[in-house]
């Protein structure tokens, strides 16, 4: 009997296999400014020389909803479906990342609450979520 | 009379009705408001100098020449997701406003299948997994926007569902509305949460329609009607770095101006008057949450008023500052090429006198429209008599 190891849903999107895990972003040599996933060029100042970086592993929720209904393609989730959260992270000190989230109970999120970076099963593949963070 | 002192005149407006039409394509639906539009200003499609044309899914617009006539005019085909009837109507004004030509039309239509749009991410320069994943929905954004703007502001569910009451309220005087049953609050919040905090029934759903207009140069509008509408301006601007639009991974941690509030801002620079001065407005309502934002990004009203306003009816059809009198993209659905002109289509109504059961009383002398559309388009226009 074989075991599939789970690879990432895309590359490039975070450090795996990593026991602290981060986001792979990329930050302008010539403005400074960051975006996620690594972008090609910068879109605050144009420029193409961009390096990679390491985003935050937490941050604080900036925003929420719960995806209630099953998406159509290119969504590849199985059915059933099952209701999943999606936020917006707002990294400490650095740019805002939307991300799904491990939690779709309305009760466990609160705006402006801690939350820390994921590794999680999605599919046959991982992807990236954020959770509420355990001191929270 | 030099180019940048051109006006730009609304001489002929039609429609077909939103909602769904079995057995009547999008295209057809396109040439039945064409043709309304055209006997509306008095001319023939042959008259037509241009045009510019919007649809996603109800066929290539500029083939619509096939039924219409083969006449050899420019026909342009125009595509900025939701807010694609804004282009077209930008590019139609621009024409004539530039000189190119006096006399064309900007035609909007759609027929979309059933259920919430799939979007493509890597057709916007998004990876796949961004899909895959299950974050390419219009819906999530909409929600996650208005859900910060309550945090922030104070709305509460309440004012959202009574956005919802007002667009079937409006609808129900509307024939050409889908949507034309009056719901109550209590139906509206009780309605299946889709992604919270917005339930069902506070969104539009993706339909069928088709509008279309006839523009020609101000200085001979009284040639077409005695009725002329004049666009004293139309903008259109897409996104800076730092606004929070749909469709994106990630954010700048400062927020910037969205294009709705640049575009509302140049449109009433042009015109030279301010959101004051509106006396009724159709602005984008994908959900109840959009159109109180964008009552505070077109600068209706500042933020937080809205819960005040809408609360107190104020944005009703009697009220001090009616919004979406047709009932909007809520009561109307959205067939993307064609909302953006719908909403003008609305106004020259409403600003005809024209506009039946529905009808602005006090006779409005200056109209608003505003759309918008993924990945951060905005197109408005300042419309008077």
């Amino acid at each position: 009997m074989t075991t599939t190891v789970p690879a990432p849903i895309a590359d490039g999107l975070f450090t795996w296999p990593d026991d602290r895990p981060r986001l792979v972003g990329g930050i302008c040599t010539d403005c400074g400014a960051v975006g996620f996933p690594r972008p090609a060029s910068c879109s605050r100042c144009t420029s193409d020389r961009i390096d990679e970086h390491l985003l935050a592993r937490t941050g604080t929720l900036w925003s929420w909803t719960v995806q209630r209904f099953q998406p159509k393609e290119p969504f590849i989730g199985s059915e059933p479906f099952e209701p999943y959260g999606v936020g917006y992270i707002e990294l400490d000190g650095e740019i805002i990342v939307e991300s799904r989230l491990t939690t779709a109970d309305p009760d466990q999120l609160e705006i402006g609450q801690n939350m820390e970076l994921v590794i999680v099963p999605f599919e046959n593949a991982l992807t990236f979520a954020f959770t509420p963070a355990a001191d929270s | 009379m030099s180019a940048v002192e051109r006006r730009v005149a609304i001489v002929g407006a039609g429609i077909h009705p939103f909602g769904r039409t079995d057995g009547v394509s999008g295209r057809q639906q396109a040439v039945i408001a064409t043709r309304q539009a055209l006997a509306d200003a008095g001319i023939t499609w042959k008259q037509a100098e241009f045009a510019f044309g919007g649809s996603r899914d109800g066929g290539d617009p500029d083939t619509l020449v096939n039924e219409l006539g083969l006449t050899g005019l420019p026909f342009v085909n125009v595509w900025n997701g939701c807010a694609t009837g804004g282009s077209a109507l930008t590019m139609a004004d621009r024409t004539i406003r530039s000189g190119a030509a006096d006399l064309g039309l900007a035609i909007g239509f759609d027929k979309h299948p059933r259920g919430a749009f799939n979007a493509d991410p890597e057709s916007m320069g998004i990876g796949a997994w961004y899909g895959e994943t299950g974050l390419m929905l219009t819906t999530q954004f909409f929600a996650m926007k208005i859900q910060r703007y309550m945090h922030q502001h104070g709305i509460t569910s309440s004012t959202l569902a009574k956005v919802a009451v007002k667009a079937f309220l409006n609808g129900a005087d509307n024939p050409n509305a889908w949507r034309r049953t009056p719901m109550s609050e209590q139906q509206v919040l009780a309605s299946m949460m889709v992604s919270d905090p917005l339930t069902q029934y506070m969104f539009c759903s993706p339909g069928e329609g088709a509008v279309a207009l006839v523009l020609c140069r101000a200085d001979k509008a009284r040639e077409y009607t005695d009725r002329p509408i004049y666009l004293d301006a139309v903008s259109f601007a897409t996104r800076h770095y730092g606004s929070f639009e749909v469709f994106s991974p990630w954010l700048a941690p400062g927020r910037a101006d969205g294009p709705t509030v640049v575009a509302a801002g140049q449109a009433f620079e042009a015109a030279g008057i301010g959101p004051e001065d509106v006396d009724v407005a159709q602005i984008q309502d994908t959900e109840s949450g959009a159109e109180v934002m964008h009552m505070a990004e077109t600068g209706l009203c500042k933020d937080g008023e809205q819960e005040h306003l809408i609360q107190s009816g104020a944005t009703g059809i009697g009220g001090t500052m009616p919004i979406n009198t047709d009932g909007g993209c809520i009561a109307n659905g959205e067939p993307i090429g064609a909302s953006g002109l719908r909403q003008v289509y609305e106004n020259v109504l409403q600003l005809r006198g024209a506009a039946g059961a529905r009808q602005v009383p006090g006779d409005p002398k200056v109209g608003f429209t505003h759309v918008y559309g993924a990945p951060g388009v905005s197109a408005c226009t300042v419309m008077s008599r």
